[in-house]
């Protein structure tokens, strides 16, 4: 017995000229030809509404709908809850996602405003002043001395951004070569950095090394010394948004030869990236593990932490900043993943605006804002995501789901599957042809260009004419539906104050 | 839209605060009648040595309490009232009492009057700390810079270094305490405009055990120039860079030394930017500073005439009590005017 | 017609003023002035005004024909929004010189401030003319939609003849810059043009007043090398938004 299916592929008979392309495009098996009919048909039941056929049908003779709840209503047992028991119990098993957490919590970035000037603080017009949105993460002294006129204050390696957006570290084997190469290419465009995720770093992406931050995961694949050294920067992943507590997985099959080759492990063998790092369990084993990369790279370069964002986030943060690390990235509830399990991913962790705001105070609180930057990500959604949480204490984001559907995911979620329609999240050769990079990369580097126009924006209208000016901020934000609590653990007041 | 004047002369003269009556009325438009007030270094020679504070008294209640604290912490070399005439113009909110006081001497002094001012701000209802420093003493009330000159009777008065403000206020409510000039100790600020980095400025001097209590622009540029020049002892010069520093743009055009002291202090004094429209004015007994915004959206005007500075909003406002000076201009966008003592 | 300005209110001087106008005056000279805002704010003819002094902010604002001439410095805002007329200062102006200024002339013998300029527009017969003798400062003809920008650098060698962010947003008119200009204190959408034969005889004509004005030699000042400034296009921000 099946489910009745989600979806509904519709097709106008008139306008189809049975020219079989989706069933070329369609990696899901939905599309067919009825010999006997002489006509397309579909299997709905498979449908994930990824969009691609509907896209690339040359008659538009396609269009995807939503089955109308076919479960009676009830308010406890929704049709999802009663869809994944049925699954469970037929199953046995865990309930794989893709993508940020579902569930619909309320959002805090949606209920918090930005102030704007009138008169007496004038707005800045940001097309005709200059607008600046340079960023250096990394730590920064207590002061600056200076002697004979030479800097005489030694300043810590710091990654210069042209802007507060990053892209996110998702890892090769996770997205495809192309992809990595897009972000890349538009990383370097735009004068920012972005992640190498988990999984390596490929030979061909070394000429971007210089606009790279490379992780270093507790399954620590494809990390060897060449691989820190050309890189910007280093970043030690403790745990992501989307799966707190939870290690990773990339089953064999997806270790093709280049993967393998990039991972530096045997092609076919599953990737495990285990839940903590075999050699920290404590927060000294964290900073040796920070001093052995600065050391393996003689002090040149910044090592990050990333953790996910959890009720503890402030002392951790604090922990992590004295144990050495340059910058603290806060991985938040909502962030994307390429697999975890549902019940992680929906449930566990905290909002990211929530753990901005709560480790910033708690790093100033103990005088040691200065000794590393604050990086959020997870669910950066757009400019004004981008702007609060700069004002709420963060020094930059990271942007992953977005970057991925500015190359033209659809959010289908079903990245784990390796089956992605768009070319993204596969290995396939034939699909990650679907992505040519050159475009893609324009398409990124569009999407932060925009941003920064917008972010520049709002600068204006705040009066300010450099992104520093908004950082911590808090005073230009106003809760709009927010409890009290709330309010006071994002340290803003309720608009109309 | 407020007025800024200042007057220094650089080899310690002490001028009658008529002049910078003149300067102030001068910028008359300016002004909305919510707040005027005057700073004045040199002004107190016979006790030169102690800190003078000026503090607004709603009631004898408040100025008891206040005295008795000040008893506890410090030795009252004299105390009296501030002589002010009656007028019209400015109905009283409080009466205005000066002590001369002496820190205990294991105290690190400075500190320890910080300490003193900022209790009886906080915590003695109805008493308010106008100014603190040596020598010198700021009279402000809630009311047009003319009447308040008349109210305490500035022109009275002889100093080296005088500032003024008017104020047209649009954001905190007119009260005396809120009027400027802001000072703390030494440091005197009078400002013109907006900092729109006030939230961001306020947070960093927090980090550093400052407490914005006015919640006024002002209080926060005394405190960045209090904290950057007194405690992390950064030259006035440097300050200035920190406080307004130039575009990424021309940091990275300059040569290599300079470039990398410019964006070392660009990065690590990122919370310090003062952001916004401005012209600010900033005294302390040795010197007198302007400084306006990083794209020049509020004016300033500098001239000097013999050992005489002068430092307004308005040309004009120079002009009227130096009508001919030898060297008139306006500063450039972020960089400062720095006028010292002695140095003529 | 004199007028002595000491101790007065702008409101009350340019309340002489506009009587003396409506009686016909021809000739206005004001002594004494020091700060008075506004004076030949939004007054119309052929009148003509010398001002002794320093006038204050918004000098012949909205002034439509009259002719000013400052014999001293002038402070921020002069000529905001002229629609015609002359505005002469012998001194220094300071900000925002010619603001929104649609038609009529206005010539400095000495520097100007930032934002000089700004948003200057021509409008069918209304064409707009500033120029300096001295240097200019930051953001010159910033949103520039018409008429010309000149200035000639020649007061001060030490200091630079313009400062940065020339002619951003600009989608009209021209400037001309007696001298060298680098080509990264350009703003957005605003490009460095040849300076043809054509365009110097254009500015030999357009300078014939202005060195009559100040006793200048226009051979002389024409005896150098210029650079103009021109919009890239007249939608600057069009691709800038998008739906
Ligand atoms: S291509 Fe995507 S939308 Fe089209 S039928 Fe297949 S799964 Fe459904
Ligand atoms: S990456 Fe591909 S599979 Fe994953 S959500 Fe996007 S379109 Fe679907």
């Amino acid at each position: 017995m099946r489910f009745p299916p989600e979806f509904k592929v519709v097709r106008d008979q008139e306008k189809c000229t049975k020219c079989k392309r989706c069933t070329i495009e369609c990696t899901f098996e939905v599309h067919g030809y009825d010999k006997k009919k002489k006509r397309m048909v579909a299997n709905d039941e498979n449908c994930v509404a990824c969009q691609r056929c509907v896209f690339t049908c040359p008659t538009k003779a396609l269009v995807i709908e939503r089955r109308p709840p076919t479960f009676s209503d009830h308010p406890t047992w929704t049709e999802w809850i009663r869809r994944d028991i049925m699954t469970q119990a037929k199953t046995g098993s865990v309930i794989l996602a893709s993508m940020g957490n579902e569930k619909p919590y309320q959002s805090l970035f949606d209920s918090i405003v930005i102030d704007a000037c009138q008169v007496t603080n004038p707005a800045i017009d940001p097309l005709r002043e200059p607008m600046e949105l340079r960023t250096y993460l990394g730590r920064k002294p207590e002061k600056i001395e200076i002697e004979n006129d030479a800097l005489k204050t030694e300043i810590a390696p710091n990654l210069k951004l042209e802007t507060p957006i990053m892209i996110a570290h998702m890892s090769y084997g996770a997205i495809s070569l192309e992809v990595h190469k897009a972000l890349a290419t538009a990383a370097k465009e735009q004068g920012t950095m972005m992640g190498s995720g988990e999984g390596g770093l490929h030979k061909e992406l070394y000429p971007f090394a210089d606009h790279i931050i490379v992780q270093v995961a507790s399954g620590r694949f494809g990390v060897h010394e060449e691989y820190l050294k050309i890189a910007a920067g280093m970043e030690i992943k403790i745990g992501q948004g989307a799966k707190p507590g939870i290690g990773g997985h990339l089953p064999g099959p997806k270790i093709t030869e280049p993967i393998s080759e990039t991972r530096m492990i045997p092609v076919g063998t599953d990737a495990l990236s285990p839940a903590p790092h075999h050699d920290i369990y404590s927060i000294e084993d964290l900073s040796r593990l920070i001093y052995a990369l600065k050391e393996a790279t003689r002090y040149k370069k910044p090592v990050f932490v990333k953790i996910a964002a959890v009720n503890n986030s402030a002392p951790i943060a604090t922990g992590i900043i004295r144990a050495g690390a340059d910058a603290v990235v806060l991985d938040g509830f909502r962030a994307g993943t390429g697999a975890a399990p549902q019940v992680i991913r929906d449930n566990l962790g905290i909002p990211i605006e929530a753990a901005i705001a709560a480790v910033d105070q708690r790093l100033r609180e103990e005088g040691i804002r200065h000794w590393g930057s604050i990086i959020a990500s997870g669910s950066i959604r757009t400019s004004a995501d981008v702007a609060k949480a700069i004002a709420l204490g963060a020094d930059a984001v990271y942007i992953g789901t977005a970057a991925l559907i500015a190359l033209g995911c659809t959010v289908c979620k079903k990245c784990y599957t390796g089956k992605c329609t768009w070319g993204i999240a596969t290995q396939v050769p034939k699909l990650r042809k679907r992505l040519d990079p050159e475009k893609g990369a324009k398409a990124v580097s569009n999407l932060i260009q925009a941003w920064n126009h917008e972010l520049k924006e709002i600068l204006g209208a705040l009066g300010i004419n450099s992104v520093e000016s908004l950082r911590g901020n808090r005073e230009r934000l106003r809760g709009v539906g927010l409890s009290q609590p709330d309010l006071d653990v994002l340290g803003i007041l309720p608009a109309g104050k | 839209m407020c007025g800024l004047g200042g007057i220094l002369n650089r080899r310690g003269k002490r001028i009658s605060g008529k002049e910078i009556i003149a300067v102030a009325n001068a910028m008359e438009p300016r002004y909305d009648g919510r707040g005027g007030g005057f700073a004045a270094y040199g002004i107190y020679p016979k006790y030169k040595d102690y800190f003078a504070l000026h503090v607004f008294l709603d009631d004898e209640e408040a100025r008891k309490k206040t005295e008795e604290y000040l008893k506890e912490r410090v030795e009252i070399k004299k105390d009296e009232e501030v002589p002010t005439r009656n007028i019209k113009e400015i109905p009283r909110q409080h009466i205005t009492w000066r002590y001369f006081v002496d820190a205990p001497e294991k105290f690190k002094e400075e500190d320890y009057i910080v300490e003193t001012v900022m209790h009886i701000n906080d915590c003695i209802e109805g008493a308010y700390v106008a100014s603190s420093g040596k020598n010198m003493g700021v009279f402000k009330a809630t009311g047009m810079p003319c009447n308040v000159a008349r109210l305490f009777k500035v022109e009275d008065y002889k100093a080296y270094c005088w500032v003024s403000h008017g104020r047209f206020p649009t954001n905190t409510p007119g009260w005396w305490g809120g009027a400027h000039p802001f000072n703390i100790l030494d440091w005197s600020v009078v400002h013109n405009g907006e900092i729109s980095s006030y939230g961001t400025n306020r947070r960093y001097l927090e980090t550093h055990g400052y407490k914005c209590r006015l919640l006024t622009d002002t209080e926060v540029v005394a405190y960045l120039f209090d904290l950057l020049v007194r405690k992390q002892g950064l030259s006035v010069e440097t300050t200035a860079i920190a406080l307004t520093p130039p575009f990424w743009k021309h940091i990275d055009r300059m040569p290599e030394e300079k470039r990398k002291i410019y964006a070392a202090l660009r990065m690590t004094y990122a919370p310090a930017m003062l952001n916004g429209p401005f012209g600010i004015i900033v005294a302390n007994r040795n010197m007198m500073i302007g400084l306006n915004d990083r794209i020049k959206l509020r004016p300033l005007i500098a001239a000097e005439n013999g050992d005489f500075t002068y430092i307004a909003s308005e040309e004009a406002a120079i002009r009227e009590v130096c009508p001919k000076p030898e060297k008139i201009w306006a500063p450039k966008a972020g960089s400062p005017v720095i006028a010292r003592l002695n140095e003529v | 017609m004199i007028m002595d300005a000491k101790g007065l209110h702008y409101k009350a001087l340019n309340k002489l003023i506009e009587d003396a106008i409506n009686n016909s005056a021809k000739k206005i000279k004001i002594t004494n002035v020091n700060g008075q805002r506004y004076i030949g704010g939004g007054i119309k003819g052929n009148v003509e005004i010398e001002i002794h002094g320093t006038p204050g902010d918004d000098l012949g604002s909205f002034m439509d024909g009259p002719t000013i001439t400052v014999y001293n410095d002038a402070q921020d805002g002069i000529g905001n929004t002229m629609n015609s007329g002359k505005i002469i200062v012998h001194g220094d102006a300071r900000d925002i010189v010619g603001h929104s200024m649609r038609g009529g002339k206005i010539f400095v013998n000495g520097d100007v401030g930032y934002r000089v300029g700004i948003h200057m527009k021509e409008y069918k017969e209304n064409f707009p003319v500033i120029i300096a003798a001295g240097s200019a400062g930051d953001f010159l003809g910033e949103y520039m939609a018409g008429g010309r920008i000149v200035v000639l650098g020649m007061k001060d060698s030490d200091s630079e003849i313009v400062g940065d962010w020339i002619a951003t947003g600009i989608h009209g008119g021209m400037i001309y810059i007696r001298g060298k200009v680098e080509e990264h204190k350009l703003g957005v959408a605003a490009k460095i043009a040849e300076f043809s034969q054509e365009d110097r005889k254009y500015l030999r004509n357009l300078l014939k007043e202005f060195c009559k004005t100040f006793g200048y030699n226009v051979k002389k000042i024409l005896d150098a090398e210029f650079t103009k400034i021109t919009p890239m296009t007249h939608r600057p921000y069009g691709k800038m938004y998008t739906e």
